[in-house]
C-alpha cells in the first residue's frame, strides 16, 4: 500500500543521508522524497512516499524514529490527510493544434503557463500525484514532452492534528 | 574564568571530564596534536595497539566487561577505516563505545586529500550516530553528547570525526564543558507503560506452560538481580541468549541454558512448546528462532525491549513492552509479589516434569577418547581450572559455541563474545580490553587456529603493558565451523576450510616474549591447564591439539522448527 510518512528533523548536516540510508540499508522503497526547513529554521520537514506492507510501515516509522537527528514521525496515510505535489514540465508546440491543445489542458487542469517559446511552453501544475500523472499522460498524447521536474509530494494532516516539536 | 586550550588539549580534557580512564589507540598524521596533548598529562591512559581494529574490539571488550563505554582514537583514512569491522561488531551487539578519528583539514576535506576518508559517510550504517564536528569550542559538547548517546537507551557506538585544523595546538579557545546534557530529538522511555504491564502481568498469570527468554539487553540494563527475583517469583524455566549468558546464573535449577542454532534440547524443546514467552531484551535473531513460520506455535508472546524497532521485528508480539530490562521486571513484581512460589511451584509441576525429561537427554554428553583431546574436554576443564569464574572472550567458530554451551557462567559481563556480527580477530583484543578493566582478575580467550591469526599482532601489545592473559586455543587445523558445515551439507567437500603450514603456536608465543604450552594427549590436559594458570605474571599460549573430526551439537536443522535439532552425526529430534 502506498504510504506518506512526514518526517520531523533537526536541520542539521548528515541528517538527510542518515534518513535516506535506512531506507537503503533496509531494503525499503522510496517512490519521492521532499524536504526543506521549516518555519523554524532549526527543523526541517521531510516527506517520504513509499509502499509495503503494514509491518514495513511499521518497521520504517520505528527505524526512522531511532534515528538521533529525528524528533517526530508521521504516516499522514493513517487519517484525513491534505496532499500536494508540483511538477513543471516543458511540452512542445510547435503548431497552432499543439499549443490549442495544450491550452485547453492547462485550463481544465487549472495548471499555469510560466514561460513561452517559439517552439515550446512551460507548465506549472499542482495537485495530487494522479492529478499529475494524468496531466503528463495527456501531454505525452497531445504534443512531446521536452522535459519535466516533479518535486515529490508534501502533505498535512487534516483538521487539529498537526507534527510540531 | 573560562579556561582557554587548543582544540587538542580540549579533546583529553573532554574525555578526562567525562570520566574516561583508558584509550585505546594509534597516532598518525591528523592527530598528532591530540597525541601531543595525551603527552602532557596523566589522568588518561592511552593504550598503543599494533592495528586499528584490535583498538575496536579492545575498548569492546572494556565496555562488555563493566558496562562503561569503551573510547578508541585513530587518525584519518586507514586508521579511521580499520576500525570499521570493530565498530560494526559493536553496533551488532549494542556495545557502547566512541570513536575519535582524525579527519583531514576542514579546507581540504572532499578534495580526496591525503588520508582522507568520508569516516561519518563509511560508518554511517554501523554507528548509533555520528559528529563531525566542524569548531574547536564545539568539541567538549560533542564529546559530551557522544558519550551520552552511546551509553544510554540501546547502547552502541558513536563516531567523533575531528577535522586536524580544529585541534591545532597553536590556536586557543574557550573550553566550555556542557553541565547538562539533553537532545529534544532523543528521549528514550525506560519505564513500561502500565497498561501494557497489566497485560503482561495477567497473560503470566494464566500461564501453565512459561519459559523467560533473555538476551543482552538485560545485561545492559544490569538486570541480574530483578531477573531473578522475578524468575524465582514466577518459577519459570530460563533460557539465555548468546548474549546473555551469565546475567541468570547457568547454574541455578531454573536456567536451562542457551537456546536457539546451538542451544541444549531442553531449551529448544521448552520453547517451542511453551504457552507463553517473557522476552526480556532479546531480539528473535535467527540465529535463534530458525524457520519464524515455525516458531513456537502455542505461544503468547511478552515483548520488553528499550528499542521499539526490536519489537515485532521478526516475530510478532502479542504483548509489547517499551522499556529498559530492570524498570519493567520492577514494575511487573509490584503486581506478582503477592505470588506464593510454593503454590505457583504446584501449577507448574506438571510442566516441570516436561522440561526434566528433555533434561535428562543430556544434550551436551559426548565420547571421550584415550588418545584424542575433545574439545568439550578442554572447556570443561578451564571451568575446573577457574573456579567457573573468569572473564572468557571469545572468537567466532565452533570454540566460541564449545565455550558458550560447556562454561556455565553465573555472573553477566563474564562471556564476551561477538554475537550479532561474528567477527573471528575479536577474541584476543576483547580480552586485553577485560584485562585493562579488571587487572587482577583472570582474563581468558578461548579461540581457534584460524581467529587466533587475524589479530595475533596484538601478542606485542601484551608483552608491552604486561597483560597476563590466558589464550586457550583448541587447535584443530582447519576452520572448525565452516568445515562442519561442509560435512553435514556439502557431503565433505573441505573446500579451502583446512589450513596448511600451520604456525608453530608455542615458538610464535616465545618470539612474542610469552610462555607457549602445547598439549596434544588427553593425560597432559589437566597439568598443562595447572601449569598455565600457576603464571600469575605472563601472558600463556596453550596450543591445545584437539579431535579435528569433532561437530557442535545440538545443531537446529535449517528451515525447521525451534526444536528440529540433529543431536548427534547420527541422532536427530
Ligand atoms: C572475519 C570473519 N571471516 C570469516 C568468518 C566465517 N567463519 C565463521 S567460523 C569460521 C572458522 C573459524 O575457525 P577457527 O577460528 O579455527 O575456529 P574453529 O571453528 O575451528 O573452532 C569462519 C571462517 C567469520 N566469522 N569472521
Amino acid at each position: 500500500m502506498r504510504r506518506i510518512i512526514s518526517v520531523l528533523m533537526e536541520n542539521a548536516p548528515g541528517a538527510l543521508s542518515r534518513i535516506v540510508g535506512v531506507f537503503s540499508q533496509r531494503g525499503y522503497n522510496v517512490d519521492s522524497l521532499c524536504v526543506a526547513p521549516t518555519e523554524d529554521q532549526s527543523l526541517s520537514r521531510l516527506t517520504i512516499v513509499t509502499h509495503g506492507d503494514d509491518r514495513v510501515i511499521e518497521q520504517i516509522t520505528k527505524q526512522m524514529n531511532k534515528l538521533i537527528d529525528v524528533l517526530k514521525v508521521v504516516d499522514l496515510t493513517e487519517g484525513t490527510h491534505i496532499e500536494r505535489e508540483m511538477m513543471l514540465i516543458k511540452v512542445a508546440t510547435r503548431n497552432e493544434q499543439e499549443r490549442t491543445e495544450v491550452m485547453r489542458n492547462v485550463d481544465i487542469f487549472r495548471a499555469q503557463v510560466l514561460d513561452v517559446d517559439l517552439t515550446n511552453y512551460t507548465i506549472e501544475v499542482t495537485g495530487t500525484t494522479d492529478k499529475l500523472d494524468a496531466f503528463a499522460t495527456l501531454m505525452k498524447q497531445t504534443s512531446d514532452i521536452i522535459e519535466s521536474s516533479r518535486t515529490g509530494v508534501c502533505g498535512l494532516a487534516r483538521g487539529e492534528k498537526a507534527l510540531r516539536p | 574564568m573560562v579556561e582557554m586550550m587548543s582544540g587538542a588539549a580540549m579533546v583529553v580534557r573532554a574525555l578526562k571530564d567525562v570520566g574516561v580512564k583508558h584509550v585505546f589507540g594509534y597516532p598518525g598524521g591528523a592527530v598528532l596534536d591530540i597525541y601531543d596533548a595525551l603527552f602532557a598529562q596523566d589522568d588518561v591512559e592511552h593504550v598503543l595497539v599494533r592495528h586499528e581494529q584490535a583498538a575496536a574490539h579492545m575498548a569492546d571488550g572494556y565496555a562488555r566487561s563493566t558496562g562503561k563505554t569503551g573510547t578508541v582514537l585513530v587518525t584519518s583514512g586507514p586508521g579511521a577505516t580499520n576500525t570499521l569491522t570493530g565498530i560494526a561488531t559493536a553496533y551488532m551487539d549494542s556495545i557502547p563505545m566512541v570513536i575519535l578519528s582524525g579527519q583531514v583539514a576542514s579546507s581540504l576535506i572532499g578534495e580526496d586529500a591525503f588520508q582522507e576518508t568520508d569516516m561519518v559517510g563509511c560508518s554511517r550504517p554501523i554507528v548509533k550516530h555520528s559528529f563531525l564536528v566542524k569548531r574547536a569550542v564545539d568539541i567538549p559538547e560533542a564529546i559530551a553528547k557522544a558519550y551520552y548517546i552511546a551509553n544510554t537507551g540501546r547502547p552502541g557506538p558513536v563516531v567523533v570525526d575531528l577535522p586536524k585544523d580544529i585541534v591545532n595546538v597553536a590556536e586557543e579557545h574557550p573550553y566550555v564543558f556542557p553541565t547538562e546534557i539533553s537532545l529534544r530529538s532523543y528521549n528514550p522511555t525506560l519505564k513500561g507503560h502500565n497498561k501494557q504491564i497489566k497485560k503482561a502481568v495477567s497473560v503470566l498469570l494464566e500461564a501453565k506452560r512459561p519459559v523467560i527468554y533473555v538476551g543482552g539487553g538485560a545485561i545492559a540494563a544490569e538486570a541480574q538481580e530483578e531477573l531473578l527475583e522475578l524468575a524465582e517469583t514466577l518459577q519459570a524455566p530460563v533460557t539465555t541468549t548468546l548474549m546473555g549468558l551469565g546475567v541468570f546464573p547457568g547454574t541455578h535449577k531454573q536456567a536451562i541454558g542457551m537456546l536457539g542454532m546451538h542451544g541444549t534440547f531442553e531449551a529448544n524443546k521448552t520453547m517451542h512448546n511453551a504457552d507463553c514467552i517473557l522476552a526480556l531484551g532479546a531480539r528473535f535473531d535467527d540465529r535463534v528462532t530458525n524457520n519464524v513460520e515455525k516458531f513456537c506455535p502455542h505461544a503468547t508472546i511478552i515483548h520488553v525491549d528499550i528499542d521499539p524497532a526490536s519489537i515485532s521485528k521478526t516475530v510478532n508480539a502479542h504483548v509489547p513492552v517499551v522499556g529498559s530490562v530492570d524498570k519493567v521486571i520492577k514494575q511487573l513484581m509490584t503486581h506478582l509479589d503477592k505470588i506464593d512460589s510454593k503454590k505457583q511451584q504446584e501449577k507448574l509441576a506438571d510442566w516441570w516434569q516436561q522440561v526434566e525429561q528433555w533434561r535428562e537427554r543430556k544434550c551436551l554428553s559426548y565420547q571421550t577418547s584415550d588418545t584424542l583431546i575433545k574439545p568439550q574436554q578442554v572447556i570443561e576443564a578451564l571451568y575446573k581450572h577457574t573456579n567457573g569464574d573468569a572473564f572468557v572472550s571469545s572468537d567466532v567458530g565452533q570454540h566460541q559455541m564449545f565455550a558458550a554451551l560447556y562454561y556455565a557462567f553465573d555472573k553477566p559481563r563474564r562471556w564476551i563474545n561477538s554475537g550479532g556480527l561474528g567477527t573471528m580477530g575479536f577474541g584476543l583484543p576483547a580480552a586485553m580490553g577485560v584485562q585493562f578493566a579488571h587487572p587482577g582478575s583472570t582474563s581468558v580467550v578461548v579461540t581457534g587456529d584460524g581467529s587466533i591469526q587475524m589479530n595475533i599482532q596484538e601478542l606485542s601489545t601484551c608483552l608491552q603493558y604486561n597483560l597476563p592473559i590466558k589464550i586457550i586455543s583448541l587447535n584443530n587445523r582447519a576452520l572448525g565451523m565452516v568445515r562442519q558445515w561442509q560435512d553435514m551439507i556439502y557431503k565433505g567437500r573441505h573446500s579451502h576450510s583446512y589450513m596448511e603450514s600451520m604456525p608453530d603456536f608455542v615458538k610464535l608465543a616465545e618470539a612474542y616474549g610469552h610462555v607457549g604450552i602445547r598439549v596434544d594427549h588427553p593425560s597432559e590436559l589437566d597439568d598443562a591447564m595447572t601449569r598455565c594458570f600457576a603464571e600469575k605474571e605472563r601472558l600463556v599460549f596453550m596450543d591445545i591439539n584437539i579431535d579435528q573430526s569433532e561437530h557442535v551439537y545440538p545443531m537446529q536443522i535449517k528451515f525447521g522448527a525451534m526444536d528440529d535439532m540433529r543431536l548427534s552425526k547420527t541422532e536427530r529430534t
